[in-house]
């Protein structure tokens, strides 16, 4: 069993302190994902979970068993990492045989497991080859199959994709995710991209400065968030941010956004809590339409200043009263820039932040 | 202007002829002359007789091999050439071992007073050979090393300098390399010899050419250490053979020029190993 166990995980060095106590579970067979910005201790957790970084203060058990203390060997992982880490003086089937450099299998069953990791990557027929003689996404296959033919109980993977151009990318995105449909091995993935955390993984974990911010299932992330950061993290163009201050009424709480000459009724405060309060209207741009529209929700009006036509859709930069936020329009129907447009989002597709704490108060 | 103007000016703008350019070839050009000129006076005295070698004509009037059949049959030269292949050989190797050996700690183990231990080391390229020739004769002479080959080796079975090279190299190696052995469960010992060790060939080749001809042409200290004749290395052995041959310069010269064949085979096996290495630097971007 390949449960992941993170238990008050703590990484210092000298005085600083990278990693501040976090707590995560892993399931056996999950796809779970590390996302964040550079710095943000994900890679440094992932190290410690190898047993390439010695932890501070914390437990780390891989199936039953505490592994604080274990050689990165005993802990029966199999780690892919940035650069490939791939050596130069070996063939593709050497490379690829090297995860077995310890193994007491019989070289037969070695050369079956070769062959076979080979095979399921697309490498027979460079099996001959030196990394200098392969593509990135080869090269990547070619770690990806050392570290499989070890059968390990789960695999880590740091940032695999980013030496990889953007077609090569989507493409080694789905052969991990076959990968790991097929294998059913926990894998535990870093990466600052948060494109791949939202389609490769069973569950996102948001890190920021040492910290876990929020725990999910892609769509709860995207639907969900639970602060500003993870709001504008998670999708892609981020989600637009308008200031608004609260105020209550006969009628209930209404975001006032004043600078915008918008406003809108939400009625779901304890009224002497939120009066006064400074909040952010949350809107993302697939949710921001361009177009008039009569139904409940928020609707604004600005100038448009870039388009970007993406086929299905176009992304609309627009000038609201020198706020620049991004909308979407039907594919066909694109606007002129310096055109005038109203863009409207409905009810329910809002997000409501306090400013203050940045944590997300609720769906409006 | 004509298709043909335009393609000389097209030429000298692609290839322009700087003064400066000149000048630079001009020097390496000199520099060459003075290289190879006395290599090619040693082959040329070695091919003429003993009446022939104070005529300074590059070209022999009667060329002839005569000399280097007296050489090869005296036995003694064959005696030297083994002693120096067998001393230039094992500390070579020495060296590629244990120099690298210890560049790799240095470079890729963190440990209280690795640097300290770094400063030590690269200290003692500033004590001159002269400051410690007494020190290692006593030392030979207390272990009772005197004229052995072991005596003949052991000041230089490890070098600073190989180590501050192979340290260098070895920083350059990513880190990795050496984890994804480490998770494949490799100990640190094979990890260096399997992983560390191809990826600075390189330096190794540099080490091993270096370390090897200090060692053929060493004549300091084997000279004071070895008593016996069946112990002399070569440089030792020609000079002593000038000496009792009452200078006899065409064998003089046809001995060094068999001594420089070894060298020239360790150069041409070795060198395209760092030629490969500097390609490699330059492509790593």
């Amino acid at each position: 069993m390949a449960t992941i166990a993170l238990e008050g995980l703590v990484k210092q060095y000298g005085k600083a302190t990278v990693v501040h106590g976090i707590d995560l579970h892993i399931r056996d067979g999950e796809f779970v994902v590390l996302v964040g910005p550079s710095g943000c201790g994900k890679s440094t957790t992932l190290r410690m979970i190898a047993g390439l970084e010695d932890i501070s203060a914390g437990t780390i058990k891989i199936g039953d068993r505490v592994v604080n203390e274990a050689e990165p060997k005993d802990r029966n992982i199999a780690m892919v990492f940035q650069n490939y880490a791939i050596y130069p003086h070996m063939s593709v089937a050497q490379n690829i045989g090297f995860g077995l450099y310890k193994s007491t299998l019989p070289e037969r069953e070695k050369r079956a497991r070769i062959s076979e990791a080979a095979r399921v990557l697309g490498l027979d027929a460079l099996l001959d080859r030196r990394p200098s003689q392969l593509s990135g996404g080869q090269r990547q296959r070619v770690a990806i199959g050392r570290a499989m033919v070890r059968d390990p109980t789960a695999f880590l993977f740091d940032e695999p994709l980013s030496n990889l151009d953007a077609q090569l990318r989507a493409q080694m995105r789905i052969e991990i995710k076959k990968l790991h449909q097929r294998l059913g091995k926990t894998i535990v993935f870093v990466t600052h991209d948060q494109v791949e955390a939202m389609t490769m993984a069973d569950r996102i974990v948001v890190m920021r400065d040492g910290r876990i911010l929020q725990v999910g299932t892609p769509m709860d992330l995207y639907e969900n968030p639970a602060d500003i950061f993870t709001a504008r993290f998670i999708g892609s163009p981020a989600m637009n941010l308008l200031p608004a201050r609260l105020t209550a009424d006969a009628d209930g709480v209404r975001a006032e956004l004043p600078e915008l000459g918008a406003s809108l009724t939400l009625g779901r405060f304890p009224r002497d809590e939120v009066t006064g309060s400074q909040a952010f209207i949350g809107v993302r741009p697939h949710d921001l339409v361009v177009g008039r529209h009569d139904g409940q929700g928020l609707t604004l009006t600005g100038r448009v200043s870039i388009v970007e036509p993406l086929g299905s859709e176009t992304l609309v930069h627009i000038d609201v009263a020198g706020i620049p936020i991004i909308a979407s329009a039907p594919g066909r129907a694109i606007p002129k820039v310096d055109d005038l447009v109203g863009v409207h989002a409905l009810t329910g597709s809002l997000y409501l932040f306090d400013a203050e704490t940045e944590r997300a108060l609720c769906r409006v | 202007m004509s298709p043909n103007d335009r393609s000389l000016k097209a030429r000298h703008q692609a290839f322009p002829i700087h003064p400066g350019r000149i000048f630079t070839w001009t020097l390496l050009f000199l520099g060459g002359v003075v290289m190879v000129t006395p290599i090619l006076f040693m082959l040329s005295t070695s091919l003429k007789d003993a009446s022939q070698v104070y005529d300074l004509r590059l070209i022999p009037e009667a060329p002839s091999l005569d000399n280097y059949k007296v050489v090869l049959s005296d036995g003694r030269f064959l005696r030297w050439f083994l002693n120096s292949v067998i001393v230039a050989v094992c500390v070579t190797l020495s060296n590629v071992f244990f120099d690298s050996l210890v560049g790799y700690t240095l470079a890729k183990f963190q440990f209280r007073g690795r640097y300290l231990v770094f400063l030590a080391i690269l200290s003692t390229l500033m004590i001159p050979t002269e400051m410690l020739v007494i020190p290692w004769y006593l030392m030979a002479s207390s272990f009772g090393w005197i004229d052995s080959y072991w005596g003949i080796m052991f000041p230089g079975m490890m070098t600073a300098f190989g180590t501050f090279l192979m340290k260098q190299f070895f920083e350059t190696v990513p880190d990795e390399f050496l984890e994804a052995a480490r998770v494949d469960g490799l100990n640190e010992f094979t990890i260096w010899w399997r992983v560390a060790m191809p990826l600075v060939t390189p330096a190794l080749s540099a080490l091993a050419i270096f370390t090897f001809l200090g060692n053929w042409t060493a004549f300091f200290w084997p000279l004071i250490v070895t008593n016996s004749r069946e112990l002399y290395t070569l440089p030792i052995g020609l000079s002593s053979f000038a000496v009792e041959q009452a200078i006899q310069w065409e064998m003089i010269m046809t001995g060094a020029s068999l001594a420089t064949i070894p060298t020239l085979i360790v150069f041409l096996l070795l060198q395209r190993y760092i030629v490969r290495g500097v390609m490699l630097a330059g492509l790593k971007g």
